[in-house]
């Protein structure tokens, strides 16, 4: 793992490349992103960066949150998201993580965030199950059809696909490519889709290859 | 700056300064961008402009015309850096803002008028 940023999603447009094809890319309002804890393994029997982001006024946030706040000196913040690491060491307290420091054009990141929820789903919209026919005396319409064999077992199998909760729960869309670092603004254009809808908290990590860390 | 802004503001570092005012209806010679090899041409295309859709840098527009018999039409991202030049060659009168009418006539039928109000 390597520390991360957290950002703000903003929205989706399309920027030209060199070769003058469209890109869709989601802009996001990353960092600035102060160190308000380091964990070790010493003291906290792990060890971690703990980053801040999304300034508020100071009243919004309760005392303990704010004495939080204090020992690095850093203004009121609504998120604080830990990442963890095995060497701390070249991160101080009160630090300030940017967007250009952590991120460089063309770098694969992974951006994790809170999908858009979508309710108690049924089994078309949650499994893309196929629909019954509407017509010709049919009313078996968005009905899941059978859940599985009679007697024999006698129960339905544990992870058959039903109606539910769908979205509003974390996801991670891996290797995502930078675009463009705006570092006057603190922004980053990610390349394709991101989780959630504009507006919505994310955590952009270098990503993760399989094998290689 | 809110969200809508920063997003208008990269998108209009794309758009282009020089295009000029194109309706539905017009005749446009449009400059394409092509690859050949590790050579690059520009390669012209004419035809009437049929419709028009999305805005800002994502607008498109498409150009409609009948090559050896066949109809063939072309949809041009006109922000697009493949798109070196577009050019208004005729105005046209037309009723429609989508002129999908177009595809089912031949020959002279297809022919749209000409308007004088408008500059090139």
């Amino acid at each position: 793992m390597a520390v991360g940023i957290l950002g703000q999603k903003l929205g989706m447009t399309q920027v030209f490349d060199e070769t003058g094809k469209a890109i869709p890319v989601t802009v996001v309002q990353a960092g600035p992103c102060p160190v308000t804890q380091i964990k070790t393994k010493q003291t906290d029997s792990y060890s971690a960066v703990q980053v801040a982001f999304g300034e508020v006024r100071a009243k919004s946030l309760n005392k303990p949150e704010l004495g939080h706040l204090a020992k690095s000196e850093t203004a009121p913040m609504r998120h604080l998201r830990e990442y963890r690491l095995p060497d701390v060491a070249q991160y101080s307290l009160g630090q300030v993580l940017k967007v250009e420091d952590l991120f460089t054009v063309g770098q694969i990141v992974d951006v994790a965030g809170t999908s858009i929820g979508r309710g108690f789903a049924g089994y078309q919209k949650r499994h893309n199950f196929k629909r019954g026919p509407m017509a010709h005396g049919s009313k078996n319409h968005r009905a899941p059809g059978s859940t599985g064999a009679g007697t024999t077992p006698g129960r339905v199998y544990p992870g058959k696909r039903m109606a539910g909760q769908l979205g509003n729960a974390r996801v991670t869309v891996r290797k995502l490519t930078v675009v463009r670092v705006d570092a006057e603004r603190n922004l980053l254009l990610i390349k394709g889709a991101l989780p959630g809808k504009p507006g919505a908290l994310l955590s952009i990590t270098p990503a993760t290859i399989v094998g290689q860390n | 700056m809110h969200a809508l802004e920063i997003i208008r503001s990269i998108e209009a570092e794309q758009l282009k300064q020089d295009l000029p005012v194109i309706h539905v209806g017009d005749t446009v010679k449009v400059g394409v961008k092509i690859q050949e090899g590790n050579k690059e041409r520009t390669q012209p295309y004419e035809g009437v402009v049929i419709a028009k859709r999305h805005g800002s840098s994502n607008a498109t527009i498409t150009v409609r015309k009948v090559f050896q018999g066949v109809g063939v039409e072309r949809v041009f991202l006109i922000h697009s850096p493949r798109i070196e030049s577009i050019k208004v060659i005729r105005r046209g009168k037309v009723r429609r803002a989508k002129l999908y009418y177009l595809r089912d006539r031949v020959g002279k039928a297809t022919r749209v008028k000409q308007r004088f109000d408008r500059a090139l």
